[in-house]
């Protein structure tokens, strides 16, 4: 019956009324035009290309970028090329999408949840912090740190200096800094085995908890074995691995320790609190979607308020949180770009320079989607693989 | 529900497709109607039935056809003179050179020369639509052929001369890269900038030539670059800098144009490099490579005949030096030689004035934008500009 039903139905419709056939013949027009479209595009930028004498390619990359770049993660001046100039730019750009996501989630929790705390106070302050800064366009909100906060503070001569020594100008924020000795190298193979250590007092107590179904809080004595090793191999060296830099003016700068620029701490600030607004509300939405019964139904077993957000709450929370908050990351690794509007060298911001030093309008700018592309795929991906992990809670 | 998102997607594919379809035939059919591109095809058809006997590779042709829509010979002229109006691109941001005055119009020395063009190939110095553009599109909007021709105090280098495909026509402006510091800071040499921080606007010739010098003179410095004039200047004024680099010119008219305590910041007794500043056009249409060319020389001979705005109409009719003669267009047909009307030279200096009335107007002792006239002297006075014969 069933099996004679489609063969019925091909003799009594015509081909162009089958919505069968019509879906994959409506796939395969839209498909045509979508790559004439995208035929034209291309053919017409090599046409206007050819005819003003500019040509494609890459080779460019290997010229001396002959700028200099005022702050690099790797050894860079300008006798470098541009693609080390490229380089440079993509690893602040890295480094500030990784600190600000790691800031911006915690931030976002602590706020997510002051929002639903029953004091009145913490909430409306919660409520203020998220309404202000989501409201705001994050571009002036950048503007307005780095021109009304970090450029106000006092000049490098009268430099505040705080406990550390952490020295504080409008020349950047210079904290202390270890600096690798010649045994930092034997250190870290230790920390590699205190790693280990920990990993296998985590596995073991865990494997131990499940077979007599108690608590063992695993990764917790984990964490303190780690420490312990550290702690030991620290003391244990002969001498200790990193010596600790202090900064101190000199001259015109700063000399010593770590400097953050007023760019980069403008930059990092602003994109943690405006995402961290966002997050609060995407943290605030996936508690409030656990029923209150459950809650009440987990109350009425004995269990303490934290074990029930720990066992009843998050798991259940973040199955809805983890979706919206990597479209979140997404956004913070993508805002850094705005960055080229207060002059911290991240990926836009030296792409635009090499695009002028070397004209190359056509290359720079698919080089920078490309780049662009694949960090947020990265994010997009980690981020789908630990929903997956999620999602398995539900069971 | 899905048909009917198919439904809505298809319907948005071919509403683009259409915006698409309308804005390529306003883009094209102007010029494929217009009379000086046709003559254009022609001739380059001709090269090409010249050209078959001599063994010619089949795809030429083909290139030529579509060369015939590029910016060819006598094309920015025609496409200038059908719009009425000249599109200029300028800084916009850099007093004494290109800003926008109280009143709302653009004035300085790189807009007044915007203004001589205008004069030189529509009669009208009013016919300017100055454009806006930052260092980093400048060169690309040219490029592109959304201006006519950039006056953006820009640096003649031979990469940009070459591989950008522009054309820098001439020098109206010789200047040298020099470092601004704060009178209070005691800086007096390079090397007393050791470990400072210098600010600079990115992507300009000034970031490679400050990257050169210090490496040179092996001073360690940090560098701050940003985007606009006013970021720059803005991050110097509030003291994130111990240094501001740019073009002296740039320097001293944003001290005393941009900063709000113009007394306390000096330029430092030291050159970086030369920075001859020119405007820029496309490759690709001689003709009007030769007009900028050829108006900033007769500003310049202009200055040499002693010829101004006010006295230019009684040497018209009075003057009996056949320079004189030939440059107001009296005599001779320069003009038409370079396709413009015969007092093309007569317009620009009765409008705009000569490089000395220019120069005087955005740049002179009475404004607050002064600049010695230095290099920028006719050579006569113990400068360096010096125009070709008109003849």
């Amino acid at each position: 019956m069933d099996a004679s039903q489609p063969a019925r139905k091909d003799r009594s419709i015509p081909l162009w009324r089958d919505e069968r056939y019509l879906r994959i013949f409506g796939q395969i027009v839209f498909l045509v035009i979508l790559f004439v479209f995208l035929g034209i595009l291309v053919r017409n930028m090599l046409a206007n290309l050819q005819q003003q004498g500019l040509s494609l390619g890459f080779d460019f990359m290997k010229i001396t970028a002959g700028f200099d770049i005022g702050e690099h993660l790797i050894p860079y001046d300008r006798s470098h090329t541009y693609l080390d100039a490229f380089l440079v730019g993509l690893l602040n750009t890295v480094l500030v999408s990784i600190l600000g996501i790691i800031f911006a989630t915690i931030l976002g929790i602590i706020f997510g949840l002051a929002r639903l705390s029953n004091n009145i106070l913490v909430q409306s302050l919660a409520r203020v912090f998220i309404e202000f800064l989501r409201n705001i366009p994050l571009l002036v909100l950048l503007i307005f740190l780095y021109i009304g906060v970090f450029l106000q503070f006092p000049r490098i001569k009268q430099a505040i200096e705080l406990p550390g020594p952490t020295l504080i100008s409008n020349r950047g924020i210079a904290i202390p800094w270890g600096i690798p000795t010649e045994v930092y190298g034997t250190y870290l193979r230790m920390l590699a085995g205190a790693a280990i250590l920990a990993c296998l007092v985590g596995f073991g107590l865990s494997w131990y908890g499940r077979r007599t179904g108690r608590s063992t809080l695993a990764w917790f004595w984990g964490f303190i074995t780690f420490l312990i090793a550290a702690a030991i191999g620290w003391i244990a060296l002969p001498i200790s691995p990193l010596s600790l830099d202090q900064p101190a003016v000199q001259g015109l700068r700063v000399a010593g320790g770590r400097s953050l620029s007023p760019e980069f701490m403008a930059l990092l600030l602003g994109l943690v609190v405006y995402t961290s607004a966002f997050i609060a509300d995407v943290v605030r939405a996936g508690i409030q979607s656990v029923s209150r019964g459950q809650i009440e139904a987990a109350k009425s077993l004995g269990l303490s308020s934290l074990r029930i957000m720990q066992l009843v709450v998050l798991p259940q929370a973040l199955r809805v949180i983890v979706p919206p908050l990597t479209s979140q990351y997404l956004n913070l690794t993508k805002n850094t770009s705005l960055a080229v509007a207060i002059g911290y060298p991240e990926l836009f911001h030296v792409s635009g320079t090499v695009l002028n030093q070397s004209g190359r309008a056509v290359e720079v700018i698919a080089l920078v989607m490309a780049i662009y592309l694949t960090i947020s795929l990265i994010t997009s991906a980690f981020m789908n693989w630990y929903n997956r992990r999620v999602r398995l809670v539900e069971r | 529900m899905s048909r009917k998102i198919f439904t809505l997607i298809s319907v948005l594919v071919i509403m683009s497709l259409l915006v698409a379809a309308c804005t390529t035939t306003q883009a094209t059919n102007p010029p494929s109607e217009s009379g000086p591109v046709q003559t254009v095809e022609v001739i380059k058809t001709v090269v090409v039935t010249v050209e078959v006997p001599v063994e010619a590779p089949p795809t030429t042709p083909q290139v030529k056809i579509e060369v015939a829509q590029a910016p060819g010979f006598g094309e920015t002229l025609a496409a200038v003179q059908e719009r009425g109006n000249l599109i200029c691109g300028v800084n916009g941001q850099l007093p004494g050179f290109s800003f926008l005055d109280p009143e709302g119009n653009f004035s300085g020395f790189d807009a007044d020369f915007c203004r001589a063009l205008a004069a030189a190939t529509l009669g009208d110095a009013s016919k300017v639509e100055f454009r806006s553009t930052t260092t980093q599109e400048r060169f690309t909007v040219l490029q592109t052929g959304e201006i006519d021709a950039l006056m953006r105090n820009s640096t003649w280098t031979l990469t940009r001369d070459t591989e950008l495909g522009l054309n820098f026509a001439g020098i109206t402006f010789y200047d040298g890269q020099g470092i601004m510091v704060p009178v209070d800071s005691g800086i007096t040499t390079l090397a007393d900038l050791e470990g400072g921080t210098i600010c600079v606007q990115k992507g300009t010739t000034t970031e490679l030539n400050l990257a050169d010098v210090m490496a040179t003179e092996g001073v360690n410095y940090t560098l701050a670059s940003f985007e606009d004039v006013n970021a720059t200047y803005g991050a110097y004024a509030e003291g994130r800098c111990d240094a501001a680099t740019s073009d002296k010119s740039q320097l001293s008219s944003v001290a005393k144009g941009l900063l709000p305590d113009p007394e306390n910041h000096v330029i430092m007794d030291l050159t970086l490099s030369k920075e001859p500043l020119g405007p820029v056009v496309r490759h690709g249409d001689d003709q009007w490579f030769d007009i900028v060319k050829w108006v900033i020389f007769a500003t310049m001979a202009a200055e040499e005949y002693g010829v101004t705005s006010a006295n230019v109409d009684d040497l018209k009719s009075t003057s009996e030096n056949p320079e004189i003669k030939r440059l107001l267009g009296v005599e001779g047909d320069l003009g038409l030689k370079l396709g413009l009307s015969n007092d093309w030279a007569y317009n620009v200096i009765k409008q705009v004035g000569n490089y000395a009335e220019i120069y005087a107007r955005s740049l002179g002792e009475e404004t607050p934008t002064y600049i010695p006239r230095g290099l920028n002297s006719l050579y006569s006075d113990g400068g360096i500009l010096y125009s070709p014969p008109f003849r």
